[in-house]
């Protein structure tokens, strides 16, 4: 668990003045994973929503040391800076410890950056890669990821008049990742600070690969006032439609339990995106949703042997 | 002053010091201000945890006041703001300029 | 006097070689024919602590560069080796290597891009990315590309340039080709390369640097100009440190290297192992009395024009040795590069193209005397005939 009154007392990562839209949980997410360390931090990014906002250049809201390199490499990237402070700790020219994150969007994560992902996670860098996940390209303008809701509207999976925004399930990428057998895994929320912020704590203790998938609500794309960011974050949990859990060396525990569960429908309303879907006519897009948000959670009771 | 020229610039594209951004202002995207009303304060923070523009100024985790040349109005400190007489409220810029 | 030591090594045991000797902090690769043993026998030098490097088997060479960008970034020496589709996959990161002024050494053995799919020789894949802001030296077998490994560090790393450098030998016919060499004592070799000294290492923790920011229209441009500095302050640096190799091993390095152009009327212009080949050629025929000469060119990035045209300009006809195509309906690369380096002579040579070895089709001496007989006919007549012509290939 972590302490707030001293996390106010930490140095603050991330300045004000980077151009996230106001009510963006990105920032939100970089401030509270940078401020669960007690070492020093070297971050990376993929390209999105997060690196082109705090580093403007000559503008950079970076207070730790930061790399961008290419979209669909954050992964290979950091691995390369932890190889490298490997080597110069080794060689005698280096000699403080550092803790290491690499962050990306869910386009830069689920979709273009999986094998750099994959790849880093195999290998066992010790770093820690942190999706923040807003459910589609919001960087240039909420195309469809692999990572966008069932039945969502983006600008690639519109809502027309034939078909009815994404046909596709959201591909489960934190157990893909869990399915690595590295020795931390973990699902969370933003809008859940504690829970979060504890969860880095624990990745970045682990003596290996770890990777936090965080749900990251995005305003512009999902459509909902900008003050409900963390509102919203937390609903996705109480709807089950974003559980948080984690797995520590291969063993599974779902980490937060809502006291009252409501319906993803609920969650799916307060959000312009899923407008369409409340249609007459498109009952059967909610009747799926709600099918596949219960098998699972009935599967992941079942991983965490709760079932 | 102008831009330096590229002769004058670091080499490779890097930004050679920590958070610059604090000289760029976003303050001016703001059209709702959150007031800070001390009085009903409860220590709890959460209005800095969620902030995405670090602009909740707090000292020995009390909070202080908001840094307007940076907030962009939000309003998620507001909303988040659990004291049952909230202690940030957001006001129209217009109304308060106005 | 320094240590030497004769050996028989192909090309990648040659550059394998010299990676254990520079013994550099990091190297991220993946394996990809004919560059494989490159990174292999390295991979066996690691694992038999010959050296202390950090290797790093990425799952693709996009992650190699990405990997390599990211440790050097940090502080690091690295080094990579790739090929053909190997490099082709890099080419994103490349630009990036250089825009952010990275001195990463990469081991690049030339062969075909596809499709068709080839394994062989030919210079598509590092022509492909002669513009991705690379310093790249080319080899005409075993010693030069041992030797061009070692002097790439000290020419990536010098703060006046300041960027990456490939090192290349030709797919299998050096690559796989065994040779006598002379290799250069580990202890020279360390004291030649020094240690590498970053400005601004990204771990440096206590003075957080941003690499890798985005820069709009107010900034961009400029960004890219620094990069043409260091590129154009980089035949200095070559041209210092091919001497100083010299100086200490005997082996001097420049551009290019002419053979019998002093008096040459018809001459061949060409990159890597061909030269070998052209050099009998030229024997021959100055033997029946042809005054032929040869233009190898090393450095291809930067290119340089100046001393190719200086060194061609009292040549009548010259054929360019292309091996890898433009598809422009315009002639390769090399070509257009020395045709447009000659265009400010007082009196210019005629120039004809000929893309040949594609694919590692082998060129022979009698073809090449071909080419010399043309030139020949070309320089009595006054007349180019055909601008680009496909050289060794079926009709």
């Amino acid at each position: 668990m972590a302490n707030i009154k001293e996390l106010t007392k930490k140095n603050e990562p991330l300045s004000g003045g980077h151009r996230a839209c106001a009510g963006c949980a990105a920032p939100v997410v970089v401030r509270q994973a940078l401020l669960a360390s007690d070492k020093p931090v070297v971050v990376g990014s993929a390209t999105g929503c997060l690196e082109v906002t705090t580093t403007i250049f000559p503008y950079t809201a970076w207070n730790v040391p930061f790399i961008h390199n290419a979209f669909e490499n954050s992964a290979a990237n950091v691995s390369g800076v932890e190889t490298a402070y490997r080597a110069l700790k080794k060689r005698g020219s280096f000699d403080k410890e550092v803790n290491f994150i690499a962050f990306g969007g869910d386009g830069g994560t689920y979709d273009i950056g999986l094998q750099s992902l994959s790849g880093a996670m195999e290998r066992g860098h010790r770093m820690l890669y942190i999706c923040y996940d807003n459910g589609a390209y919001m960087n240039t303008g909420i195309q469809r990821s692999s990572a966008t809701p069932f039945g969502a509207n983006t600008t690639t999976s519109p809502a027309g008049k034939k078909i009815p925004g994404k046909t596709q399930f959201k591909k489960d990428l934190t157990k893909i990742i869990a399915a690595h057998n590295v020795p931390y895994v973990a699902q969370a929320s933003v809008g859940y600070w504690n829970d979060f912020i504890t969860k880095v704590q624990k990745a970045l203790a682990t003596d290996g690969p770890s990777f936090i998938n965080v749900l990251s609500p995005c305003r512009l794309g999902w459509g909902f006032p900008p003050e409900e960011t963390m509102e919203i974050a937390r609903q996705a949990v109480a709807c089950r439609i974003w559980p948080l859990y984690e797995v520590i060396n291969g063993t599974w525990k779902i980490t937060f339990q809502p006291k009252e569960v409501t319906s993803p429908l609920d969650w799916m309303k307060k959000q312009t995106r899923f407008r369409h879907v409340f249609q007459p006519g498109n009952e059967s897009i909610l009747q799926k949703v709600e099918e596949q948000v219960e098998k699972e959670w009935q599967e992941l009771l079942r991983q965490c042997g709760q079932a | 002053m102008s831009d330096p020229g590229y002769k004058e610039l670091p080499k490779g594209g890097l930004i050679l010091e920590g958070g610059t951004a604090a000289k760029y202002e976003t303050g001016d995207w703001r059209s709702q201000r959150p007031v800070f009303i001390q009085e009903n304060c409860i220590n709890c923070s959460f209005c800095w945890i969620f902030c995405p523009d670090s602009s909740i100024i707090i000292n020995d985790g009390k909070v202080s006041g908001i840094d307007y040349k940076h907030c962009k109005g939000c309003g998620i400190c507001a909303f988040e703001c659990p004291a049952k007489k909230k202690a940030i409220i957001m006001k129209s810029e217009a109304e308060i300029e106005g | 006097m320094v240590t030497k030591e004769k050996a028989a090594r192909t090309g990648n045991e040659a550059m394998a070689e010299a990676m254990r000797q520079i013994n550099p902090d990091v190297v991220a690769a993946y394996p990809i024919t004919p560059a494989t043993e490159i990174v292999q026998i390295f991979s066996g030098y690691v694992a038999d602590g010959l050296v202390d490097t950090e290797y790093v088997a990425v799952e693709s060479e996009h992650s190699a560069m990405s990997a390599c960008i990211g440790a050097s970034a940090a502080g690091a020496r690295v080094m990579t080796g790739t090929s053909s589709q190997g490099l082709m996959l890099m080419a994103e990161v490349l630009y990036i290597a250089s825009g952010m002024r990275l001195p990463i050494v990469l081991a690049e053995v030339n062969r075909a891009i596809s499709a068709p799919i080839n394994i062989h020789c030919d210079h598509s894949d590092t022509m492909a990315n002669r513009d991705a802001g690379w310093i790249q030296l080319f080899s005409e077998n075993s010693q030069e590309a041992y030797d061009n490994m070692i002097q790439a560090v000290r020419i990536a790393e010098h703060p006046d340039v300041s960027l990456p450098t490939m090192a290349t030998t030709d797919g299998f016919i050096i690559s796989h080709g065994m040779e006598a060499i002379e290799l250069i004592s580990d202890d020279e070799v360390q004291k030649f390369v020094g240690k590498y000294q970053p400005a601004h290492p990204l771990l440096n923790v206590d003075k957080p640097i941003t690499a890798g920011a985005l820069d709009f229209t107010d900034y961009y441009f400029e960004h890219r100009r620094q990069i043409a500095v260091g590129m154009a302050n980089a035949p200095k640096v070559i041209a210092r440190i091919g001497k100083e190799f010299g100086d200490k091993f005997g082996r001097y390095y420049g551009f290019t290297e002419s053979y019998k152009l002093d008096d040459a009327e018809v001459a061949i212009a060409c990159l890597g192992s061909t030269a070998g080949t052209a050099r009998v050629a030229v024997d021959n025929l100055r033997s029946r009395g042809v005054k032929a000469g040869l233009l190898k060119i090393r450095v291809f990035r930067p290119f340089p024009a100046e001393e190719i045209a200086n060194i061609l300009k009292n040549v009548k006809a010259i054929a360019v040795l292309d091996r890898s195509d433009g598809l422009s309906n315009f002639g390769g690369p090399v070509f257009n590069e020395i045709r447009s380096a000659l265009y400010d002579l007082p009196s210019r040579p005629l120039v004809v193209d000929y893309i040949y070895g594609l694919g590692g089709r082998d060129i022979f001496v009698a073809d090449i005397e071909k080419v010399y007989q043309t030139l020949s006919d070309i320089s009595k007549s006054g007349k180019i005939g055909d601008l680009v012509q496909y050289l060794g290939v079926r009709e």
